[in-house]
């Protein structure tokens, strides 16, 4: 072995990390070439020197820095951000979309619909008139004021029902 | 039953944040140092530092687990320290005290002239700074090589997976970096021997 091929392998020598072949070829070179265990003897004493530089802490606020830089990474962007528009204008924009489609399927002239709808007034009207009650116009009045009198108390009897529990939340 | 690290970082892909934290507070110091003794300056390094774990967090959702975890993240903080150190090589030019040392004459430069009271802190200190001028003064890849070697105790396949090179050229590599630090660094070798006996230490 040459002293350069030996020197290649001084340094997995010295720190041990070299196979045990490597060892015994370096080994058998130095046994007959004093120039190299000079070298090695150099080598282990820089390895000690190399010792001295002392280690260092990360500052104080180190940690609290890394966190900040990694809040202030943009967030995953959403289809929106995608397309390049901005939230806000994005739900604007939808908005009208929605409000364009709801006013053009409004039913402004829907006769199958509307002769339902007069039907089953009709048919209420006929049940209505069969009832006994509705010959007495005073009782048919009274009636009329009591139902309305219970349907405004109805409100209130729900709000009176604190305990009712919020499942939503 | 403890996670590897690789297993920590694909916890951290997944979106859990205390992972993110614990890589944090296993890599700051060894990543703060070796930034450190690869840049001249620690305000620097600490910045590159937080840079790496910015750059670890933005490519958690690309993190293949195809190498040790240390191998990917020193390659990042190598890669850091590289492109820190060839955007500042003009700014070290104009400052002829932090000129890298080109020869093996160290002590004058260190040590005052004029005669004065040298205490046992200031000679270790001057020490220090003559052991970080040498390894400054190496080319990059070769600092990069002599601290991953040196002081992350990392072997020849992971510096080499780090630095892009055969496990060939990786030895001759740390040859020629520890060659050079042998000569610079011969005047402080019997200083060190010295040093160490007058400690009561074995040799
Ligand atoms: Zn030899």
């Amino acid at each position: 072995m040459k002293c350069e091929d030996a020197g290649n392998k001084l340094m997995a020598y010295m720190d041990r990390r070299a196979n045990p072949a490597e060892r015994n070829e370096v080994d058998e070179h130095l046994a007959g070439c004093a120039a190299c265990r000079t070298r090695l003897a150099e080598f282990r004493e820089i390895w000690n020197v190399l010792d001295e530089v002392p280690a260092v802490e990360p500052s104080f606020g180190f940690d609290a820095r890394v966190r900040q830089r990694v809040a202030a990474q943009p967030q995953p962007r959403r289809w929106f951000g995608w397309l390049g528009i901005e939230p806000r204008l994005a739900f604007a924009a939808v908005l009208l979309i929605a409000l364009t489609v709801w006013v053009a399927k409004m039913p402004t002239s829907n006769p199958g619909t509307t002769a339902t709808a007069v039907a089953i007034q009709q048919e209420d009207f006929n049940a209505i008139k069969d009832l006994g009650v509705l010959e007495n116009f005073d009782v048919l009045t009274k009636f009329d004021s009591l139902s309305v009198a219970s349907a405004s108390a109805a409100p209130q009897q729900e709000k009176s029902q604190p305990d009712e529990p919020t499942a939503n939340d | 039953m403890a996670r590897t690290d690789v297993q920590v970082m694909l916890d951290v892909k997944a979106g859990d944040d205390a992972s993110f934290d614990f890589l944090l507070q296993k890599y700051r110091s060894p990543l703060v140092n070796f930034l450190n003794r690869m840049v001249r300056d620690s305000a620097t390094a600490e910045d590159l530092a937080q840079e790496v774990f910015l750059r670890v967090y933005r490519a958690r959702k690309q993190y293949t687990p195809s190498a040790k975890f240390t191998t990917w993240l020193f390659r990042i903080a190598t890669n850091v320290a590289l492109n820190s150190v060839r955007d500042t090589r003009h700014q070290k030019m104009e400052v002829s005290l932090d000129a890298p040392m080109d020869d093996g004459d160290l002590a004058p430069r260190e040590l005052p002239a004029r005669e004065m009271r040298i205490d046992e802190h200031m000679v270790e200190r001057a020490r220090t700074e003559i052991i970080r001028r040498a390894i400054w003064s190496l080319p990059e890849k070769q600092r990069a090589a002599v601290l991953l070697h040196k002081y992350e105790e990392m072997d020849y396949i992971e510096i080499g997976k780090i630095l892009d090179c055969s496990e060939g050229a990786l030895k001759s590599l740390l040859f020629r970096a520890y060659e050079t630090l042998r000569v610079q660094l011969s005047p402080l070798v019997s200083q060190s021997a010295a040093h160490r006996a007058g400690e009561g230490r074995p040799s």
